[in-house]
């Protein structure tokens, strides 16, 4: 148990979170909706808000949420409007962003997050509504730049309850927020390109209490663990301001990620005062239930049953079907592998090992691997019926990979077939035991260790050919023959 | 009775960015007053038994498919910005 401060506080933590949704056009026009682009080039009347042009909506962007928020166990709103936030800055070029005030498309949802001994916690998702992106600034030393490629980008806003009560929590749920998006194809959350975006808020309360602490809300956190750290920082800063005898302030911080500290935004503005009321350029829209039900039908498993399931199923650990799930891709390898070879631990060392370090190692994914469950199998069938060692096998998948041939092909082109011939293999050990009269000694002796470095030594002799089950053998059959 | 302050004309003209001289500020409080009367005066009658509206038109789900449109040509999306820099408009600097 801890002492002091720390057990006299509670924390609070609720996030929101922007989904750039990957659609092939942004959200009110026909602009193509794409990362990269030289700047200004993907813009219309629409996107730039200039006089009498009129937005009109994307449906794909619309579906596109409908499958986010039933994949976040959301209800969704039969009956949609959209309106204007009004504000002033240079990235928004009409003083409006058209966003959802009080009719977002989904709401009530949940996430589970894990919280040990297998247990999990509910988190709760308030809403999740439907805006656009604004703009991107680039601040020079004399002026801002500004590039409205970005402008009327769908975004989805996912908004938690405030049911997070730990930095870890924070980063436990983000990172199941993604798995389960990344599961419906509809964007690619990656943050480095900003298509996934957090701001968190966070107060601390008197342990027990059940108000609210005044709230801050921390912004420009490029990471889950740089939300985790700009979390752990900000909450002891609140715990040193409200044992000081002061009082946190309600404002936005920013997160400085080489100070590894926040700090306040100091913004000039006055309060924010958006205004919002219903865009007259946009007409509410109506969502049928046979749509709703068709889209619900239309979901994929989702990764959490997904996990359970590979328990189940596979008897795989935890550790493994984590590891598994968290590709889509992945996972339906594996259950295409397990479907011809009934060794699930052995198929899983193999795609949590050689074939994920090739992944990474060549930032691909396993689709574009040139590698079939069919292939990979009859690699592992290799390995198991003695045709070639474990350390051979693995040479022989890169080997694969970069030929496209099968295992069997590259065995024998290469002569990497395991020797299992015994007069051969007697040979190596005569030769082994004469050279290390000191390690025969040790092994003589009951240190039984020393046969490793025995076989160690075979191995490397015949370059990994040299079965290792036989070679132990026939060392222990030979030094207890005396 | 006063139900817009003088306070409240400033803060509105501020949100609007609109710069008012002094004389402006009671002129349009009279003005509001007057509208907000106007409001007060409608909110009187029995709305209950009627649906919030948002829109006068009777329209509803009009949609576009995802389908790329051809954007504006670079340049003439520049020719309106008042000073350009990269490819991008500059403005005054927002931040520091
Ligand atoms: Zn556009």
């Amino acid at each position: 148990m801890t002492t002091g401060s720390q057990t006299e506080f509670e924390t609070v933590i609720g996030l929101e979170v922007h989904v750039q949704l990957s659609t092939q056009t942004k959200m009110f026009c026909g602009c193509r909706n794409v990362f990269g682009s030289a700047p200004n080039t993907n813009v219309c009347p629409v996107c730039m808000g200039l006089p009498g042009s009129l937005p009109v909506v994307n449906r794909e962007a619309l579906r596109y949420a409908v499958r986010i928020g039933l994949a976040l166990n959301c209800e969704i709103n039969r009956y949609i409007k959209f309106d204007r936030k009004n504000y002033y800055y240079p990235d928004c070029p009409k003083n409006y962003q058209i966003s959802q005030f009080d009719m977002p498309i989904c709401y009530g949802g949940h996430l589970h997050i894990p919280v040990g001994d297998g247990q999990l916690k509910k988190i709760g998702i308030t809403r999740a509504h439907l805006e656009e992106d604004a703009g991107k600034l680039v601040h020079a030393e004399d002026a801002s730049l500004v590039d409205f490629n970005r402008t009327g980008t769908p975004l989805l806003e996912i908004v938690s309850e405030p049911d997070l009560r730990d930095p870890q929590e924070a980063y436990d749920y983000l990172q199941n927020l993604k798995l389960a998006i990344s599961y419906l194809d509809v964007s690619d959350c990656d943050m480095e390109k900003g298509s996934l975006r957090c701001d968190a808020n966070v107060s601390i309360r008197p342990a027990g209490s059940t108000a609210f602490g005044t709230k801050t809300e921390l912004k420009n956190m490029n990471s889950f663990k740089a939300v985790r750290a700009a979390l752990e920082y900000e909450i002891s800063r609140q715990h040193k301001v409200v044992l000081a005898g002061e009082e946190v302030i309600q404002e936005t911080r920013l997160w400085d990620e080489n100070k590894l500290r926040t700090a306040s935004m100091r913004s000039k503005e006055e309060a924010h005062d958006y205004r919002y009321f219903p865009d007259p350029d946009l007409v509410p829209f109506t969502l049928a239930d046979s749509e709703i039900e068709a889209a619900r039908t239309a979901l994929p498993e989702l990764p959490e049953a997904k996990f359970q399931r590979f328990l189940k199923d596979y008897a795989l650990t935890e550790y493994d079907a984590g590891i598994i799930i968290q590709d889509r891709g992945m996972a339906d390898f594996f259950e295409s592998c397990a479907g011809i070879f009934d060794d699930y631990k052995k198929i899983c060392n193999w795609l949590n090992g050689s074939v994920l370090q090739a992944i990474n190692e060549r930032k691909t994914t396993i689709a574009q691997l040139d590698i079939s469950p069919e292939k990979l199998t009859d690699l592992i069938k290799k390995v198991d019926d003695g045709t070639i060692s474990n350390l051979v096998a693995k040479d022989v998948f890169l080997k694969m990979l970069d030929s496209g041939k099968d295992a069997s092909a590259i065995i024998e082109e290469e002569g990497l077939a395991q020797v299992s011939d015994e007069g051969e293999l007697e040979g190596i050990v005569d030769a082994l035991v004469t050279d290390n009269p000191q390690v025969v000694e040790q092994i003589q002796s009951g240190q039984e260790k020393a046969i490793g470095f025995l076989v160690g030594q075979a191995m490397k002799k015949t370059q990994g050919k040299a079965n290792p089950k036989m070679i132990r053998e026939l060392i222990t059959r030979r030094l207890s023959n005396g | 009775m006063s139900i817009i302050t003088d306070h409240d004309v400033r803060y509105v003209a501020a949100l609007a960015r609109i710069h008012l001289k002094e004389e402006e500020v009671g002129q349009l409080q009279n003005d509001l007053e007057k509208i907000i009367g106007y409001i007060n005066k409608l909110k009187e009658l029995d709305v209950s038994a009627v649906e919030p509206t948002s829109h006068a038109l009777s329209l509803e789900n009009v949609f576009r498919p995802d389908e790329v449109k051809p954007s504006l040509a670079h340049d003439k999306a520049l020719a309106i910005a008042i000073e350009q820099r990269d490819g991008a408009f500059k403005v005054p600097k927002v931040i520091e």
